[in-house]
């Protein structure tokens, strides 16, 4: 049984004047354990795609199954809890916040889910020795590169130990070398623990470490190949 | 945890939030010191009222007041001295003998009310005597002593010890006139008492009336201001053939001055929570606006709406509590300390002298009022960073996220 299921998904903003149609009948079933990555011109519907696998936004027609429950149309607040417990998020930028250090914020998604303290701090060093930054762990994000500001993402969104990672563009402000550290611990946490990684990315270093690629052109999937 | 990134995000920006607090700080400050200036204002001012001779309560014949005519006098002197001994609330009280009259010097005359009163007892009510800056304040047994304002021996021309001349109705509507002797002159805090009313002892009054010892008006003074309606009814049930009137009964304005500063004041107030709460409001609406992104991945990773509502109501909550509790302690501090040494308005003090209030004010605040400033600072804060709080919920997930 695969883990997202998406069926015949449009997503039409009709916010401005001509409405946009960013995804127009979108088909894709990704399985545990997978390491994809969906790439595409700027433009081609890849964030609206994450946005709506990983329930921040809604689909306008067809329908989204993840982990076996139809989310599609979950209230606001379920939609929040079941991100919480389910999904772990890297995003491009912003991802920390930045008056805690890295390992509060690691534990902070774990204090969400009513994690007691001590499990919490344990669980929070061992993923962020995981990710190499046990030097760091009583930095703010501000005393931290953007290397490790998105290693310590990547903690976090492990944290909770969620069904799927989704990253929309988590190396686009990295160099080439933070880029390959990035990926070698995504890889090593998807070879390992068999975690399964979704994510976006122009970037053809990251490309070519994907086992699964699925692009994606005027909001249709154009391609889909496994590796 | 949410407390303690709340507290955090406080000292994100350091400036701003001061100055946040300074400005709730200085709010209340302004506002409790305002009020402790309108409170000695107007409790000085009846206080000096009632001290240089209104007393708490006033008794009379009930026919007297409509005239101040002498011959309505109080004919049963006994039964009012055991009254007032038997009344626990009552401290002192001093019995006089009223004329209206004339007072000439050689240069000038001028109507006055002329208070016959007995030397002893009368130091026990009135404050009279601790007013007087030249001169005693019958002192000596000699006869026809005379003690007036600063203002009228001003108007008269006269000095200590020249001799005026002082005219007056008796009791039988004869004229009468006899030559006292300046021993005295007081000055309150009231130009207005200071140029109208003349002390002499009732006995030469008397004498010179020709008549007995006389009581038309009697002062009484309470120990505590707050039993003047009890002692008031009390008084009218046991003398039911007397006027009994407390002071605001006689002189309604002190009452209204009362009531017109605290309606001012309440304005003021308002004015104040008002300020304060479009400062929460526009601050924290701005460091919520300025956090979109991170609040939308907080909201985005699963932090849900109560947390984040809470976390902004709780920074709110702190800028308000560390600025509310400033301004009361420093108005605390500033009214106690104004309130032991005064404020020197002397600069000014010749309107509030009309006003019966003296140039020196001695701040004064009931400890509710701190109290109830207290609530109302909570209250203000609290509906305050709603609206704030509501906006931060409104962050769109998907889109904060987006990175353009
Ligand atoms: N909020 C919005 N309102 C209107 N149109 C939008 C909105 N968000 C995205 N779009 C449009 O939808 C289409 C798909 O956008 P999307 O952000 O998903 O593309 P993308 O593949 O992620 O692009 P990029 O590589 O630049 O990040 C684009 O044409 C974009 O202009
Ligand atoms: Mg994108």
């Amino acid at each position: 049984m695969s883990l997202i299921q998406v069926t015949n998904v449009h997503r039409v903003y009709n916010e401005t004047d001509i409405p946009v149609s960013a995804l127009k009948g979108v088909n894709l079933s990704i399985n545990e354990g997978e390491f994809t990555a969906i790439v595409g011109p700027s433009g081609s519907g890849k964030t609206t795609l994450l946005n709506i696998i990983g329930g921040l936004d809604s689909a306008t027609d067809g329908s989204l199954e993840v982990a076996g429950k139809n989310i599609t149309h979950l209230a606001t607040n379920e939609l929040i809890d079941f991100r919480l417990n389910n999904i772990g998020f890297v995003f491009q930028a912003y991802n920390l916040i930045p008056v805690l250090t890295a390992k509060e914020n690691v534990e902070f998604i774990m204090l969400l889910q009513g994690w007691e303290k001590n499990k919490r701090e344990q669980r929070a060093m061992q993923l962020l020795e995981e990710v190499g930054l046990k030097e760091k762990v009583n930095s703010k994000p501000s005393q931290m590169s953007g290397g490790q500001q998105q290693r310590v993402a990547v903690a976090r969104a492990l944290a909770s130990h969620p069904k799927f990672v989704l990253a929309d563009e988590p190396t686009a402000n990295l160099d080439s070398a933070s880029t390959n550290n990035l990926l070698d611990i995504m890889v090593e946490l998807n070879q390992r623990e068999q975690m399964t990684f979704v994510f976006s990315t122009h970037d053809q270093r990251v490309i070519d470490r994907a086992r699964r690629v699925i692009t994606l052109e005027d909001g249709q999937i154009k391609s889909d190949i496994y590796k | 945890m949410i407390q303690k990134i709340a507290w955090k995000n406080v000292w994100r920006n350091k400036l701003r939030s001061i100055i946040l607090i300074t400005s709730i700080a200085l709010g209340i400050w302004a506002g409790l010191f305002m009020m402790s200036l309108t409170t000695g204002l107007n409790t000085q001012r009846i206080g000096n009222a009632i001290n240089s001779g209104l007393g708490h309560i006033q008794i009379h014949h009930p026919e007297y007041t409509k005239e101040y005519n002498p011959k309505y006098f109080i004919k049963d002197t006994a039964l009012l001295s055991q009254t007032l001994s038997q009344i626990p609330t009552i401290k002192s009280w001093s019995y006089h003998n009223n004329f209206t009259g004339m007072i000439a010097s050689p240069t000038s005359g001028y109507g006055v009310a002329l208070i016959g009163i007995n030397p002893l007892t009368e130091k026990n009510t009135t404050s009279i005597h601790t007013k007087i800056i030249s001169g005693t304040y019958f002192t000596s047994d000699k006869k026809n002593q005379i003690v007036i304002g600063e203002k009228l021996a001003r108007k008269l021309k006269v000095e200590l010890n020249n001799k005026i001349v002082v005219t007056f109705q008796d009791t039988s509507n004869n004229i009468i006139s006899g030559a006292f002797r300046v021993t005295g002159i007081y000055k309150t805090a009231s130009s207005s008492f200071d140029e109208s009313i003349a002390f002499l002892n009732k006995k030469d009054l008397e004498k010179l009336a020709g008549t007995s010892s006389i009581v038309n008006e009697v002062i009484v003074f309470l120990d505590d201001v707050k039993d003047v309606a009890p002692t008031k009814n009390n008084l009218s049930t046991s003398l039911p053939m007397l006027q009994v009137r407390s002071w605001d009964d006689i002189s309604p304005e002190l009452g209204y001055a009362n009531e017109l500063m605290s309606i001012a004041l309440s304005v003021f107030i308002l004015i104040i929570i008002l300020a304060m709460s479009f400062g929460i409001i526009n601050t924290m609406l701005m460091a919520v606006l300025e956090r979109k992104r991170e609040l939308g991945m907080l909201i985005s990773v699963g932090m849900n709406k109560r947390k984040v509502f809470s976390m902004i109501l709780n920074e709110t909550l702190y800028i308000s509590l560390i600025g509310g509790p400033i301004g009361i302690i420093g108005a605390w501090a500033t009214i106690n300390h104004f309130g032991k040494v005064g404020i020197n308005l002397s600069s000014m003090g010749k309107g509030l002298d009309s006003l019966g209030i003296g140039s020196i004010i001695y701040t004064k605040l009931d400890s509710q009022m701190y109290l109830t400033i207290t609530i109302v600072v909570v209250l203000t804060a609290l509906l305050a960073s709603i609206y704030p709080s509501l906006r931060a919920l409104r962050m769109n997930a998907a889109e904060a996220v987006r990175q353009n």
